[in-house]
């Protein structure tokens, strides 16, 4: 873990009274999540002078001495219903419980998301954003070299654990996008010399082969409503941007041009894509309406600017930049035109924000191979996220569901 | 649909003759150009000089045309989508086996170092191989026999991150069917 973190708030969160057969500790999964999102600081358990459970045994003038406002304590215990956690948030300030909440869990083995359901609530009550630690993040996995490189596609929950393998090739898999409502993924793929791009139906396991030209098939992603796909093809020519209607399979082309024109990124109002293009020479960022039209410019700082997403609110773009030849990750303000590197590189690739956008994961190189890691738009606090084997890349972080 | 073909190969033949024909910026250690003036146009629409031939004055042809072939990577500089010099031998020995080969078939497969995004890169792998499709049709060879797969930077030769793992990753395999 590493960055700045000067406007987190301040928070403890006590370790939980558990019954034995609970061996997760619930409160260091909220620890986690909460610090990872750049905007807690959380306590350290050897600095904490008190250890409650429960909002009547708080010395509230305890935590205000060290500049805590905020304190969560809970317990775990089982009923004749199952396993359910107890959590309080009490504000050391007013003295008040401001939280307080039963969650159940019908197994043990489920307590992981009673902790990521209780990070929720604590972010949310205290900034008013919805929290999103229980999403999930699909990636791709490869092992080995040249001809033998094996590929899976894996969907995991946003902290990197429980990961689920839902596609495998031996050739490559890439660029997986999640549809708006989290029930499909889009992909590209290779099957008998071709390119593909495939919805998956992640509850079914249903694939469909939904375009398959020659040439590339690449970079698909779904429009905010769910009712589009927009995608790289390069039958026409050269690489270039279509959009496709998947309920009458319409197939519209946007871009028009001899440069590789690739990478497109719907806006959050769904009314612009951003994408990659070199028309200039160098490949950088251009936006153009949905409806077509001349594309404009908006990178211009660095070597080369790739593979921009929007940020929920539609203000920042995070890009791949490449500045004297390290690649890091960039997040661009496209109201004053300011770009600030919040990794370090040299080869960091593919940024995805995270529901509400507080967090971007994103691939680097690490000691062991490719790995993903997150870092937080606010502060800059990086952490490596939890491993399964191989070059792990391409993390496309879920929508939220309410 | 002919025009549709025939505008990619303009296209590629102009780029590979281009960067043939000049002398550009190579990749300095770290891996980016001294200079981006020379690359920013990549499309310059130039006359094409005749590919060098065979220098078939030399000992023995035929051996050196069975050596070209049984090359069957052709490697790039970076962000570059020019055939170096010391290939053309490798691609005139191709084009002289498929027409003297009608039925026989070559599958052009592309590949990129690990800079730059994935998507792009399938997109630089797409065009490495169109320039060698490119000199290919210029020798005659028909377009029926060949085809083109950019795998990007998925399928590396050479897992590490140094230039020279790079320069073996930026490639075109020929592959006979």
């Amino acid at each position: 873990m590493q960055g700045g973190v000067e406007q987190a708030l301040p928070i403890a969160i006590v370790p939980f009274t558990q019954i034995p057969d609970v061996k997760l500790d619930v409160a260091q999964v909220v620890e986690d999540d909460l610090r990872r999102s750049g905007r807690f600081k959380p306590l350290d358990r050897r600095d904490m002078l008190q250890k409650p459970s429960a909002p009547a045994q708080v010395d509230t003038s305890v935590w205000r001495a060290q500049g805590i406002d905020n304190v969560v304590m809970g317990q775990v215990s089982k009923t004749e219903q199952g396993y359910f956690a107890r959590f309080f948030l009490v504000d050391s300030i007013g003295g008040q419980q401001v939280l307080g909440y039963d969650i159940p869990a019908r197994s043990v083995d489920q307590m992981r998301y009673v902790a990521h359901q209780i990070a929720d609530l604590i972010y949310e009550k205290l900034l008013g954003i919805p929290g999103y630690f229980n999403t999930k993040i699909a990636y791709v996995s490869a092992e080995g070299i040249g001809y033998q490189r094996n590929f899976e596609l894996i969907v995991a929950d946003a902290d990197g654990w429980n990961p689920r393998v839902v596609a495998t090739s031996r050739e490559p898999l890439l660029s997986p996008a999640w549809s708006p409502d989290r029930k499909q993924l889009a992909y590209v793929g290779f099957e008998r010399g071709r390119s593909a791009i495939y919805l998956h139906t992640l509850a079914t396991g249903d694939v469909k082969r939904l375009v398959s030209e020659r040439g590339i098939n690449g970079s698909p992603t779904f429009s905010p409503d769910g009712r589009f796909l927009a995608m790289t093809l390069s039958f026409e020519n050269n690489p270039d941007i279509y959009v496709v209607d998947l309920k009458t399979g319409n197939r519209r082309r946007l871009t028009d041009h001899y440069g590789i024109d690739t990478e497109p990124a719907w806006s959050p109002d769904g009314s612009k894509l951003a994408f990659t293009s070199d028309r200039g020479g160098q490949p950088q960022i251009y936006e153009i309406s949905v409806n077509g039209g001349d594309p404009r410019r908006v990178t211009f700082e660095g070597r080369q600017n790739l593979r921009a997403s929007y940020s929920p609110d539609g203000r920042s773009m995070a890009l791949v930049n490449n500045t004297d030849g390290r690649y890091r990750i960039g997040l661009l303000d496209l109201g004053s035109g300011e770009m600030r590197v919040l990794s370090n590189g040299p080869l960091d690739e593919s940024p995805s924000f995270a529901p509400g956008g507080a967090v971007v994961i994103y691939a680097t190189q690490g000691r062991k191979g490719a790995e993903l890691a997150t870092v937080s738009v606010e502060g800059s606090v990086r952490q490596s996220l939890r491993q399964s084997g191989g070059d792990v890349r391409e993390p496309a972080w879920s929508p939220l569901i309410r | 649909m002919n025009s549709k073909i025939w505008l990619p190969a303009v296209l590629g033949l102009a780029l590979v003759l281009q960067a043939c024909g000049s002398n550009k910026d190579r990749t300095s250690s770290d891996g980016t150009y001294g200079s981006t003036t020379q690359t920013s146009e990549p499309y310059t629409d130039r006359i094409a000089p005749q590919p060098a031939p065979l220098d078939d004055s030399g000992f023995d042809t035929a051996a050196a045309a069975e050596r070209a072939l049984s090359t069957n990577v052709i490697y790039f500089d970076f962000d570059d989508t020019a055939i170096r010099a010391e290939y053309r031998g490798v691609v005139d020995a191709y084009a002289r086996f498929l027409k003297d080969n009608p039925s026989a078939r070559l599958r052009l497969e592309g590949h990129a170092d690990e800079r730059g995004t994935r998507e792009y890169n399938l997109g630089l792998g797409e065009r490495r191989a169109l320039a060698v499709e490119s000199a290919l049709l210029a020798q005659g060879v028909s377009r029926e026999q060949l085809s083109i797969l950019s795998y990007g930077e998925e399928r590396p030769e050479d897992l590490g991150h140094s230039e020279s793992a790079w320069s073996k990753n930026r490639r075109v395999q020929l592959v006979r069917q």
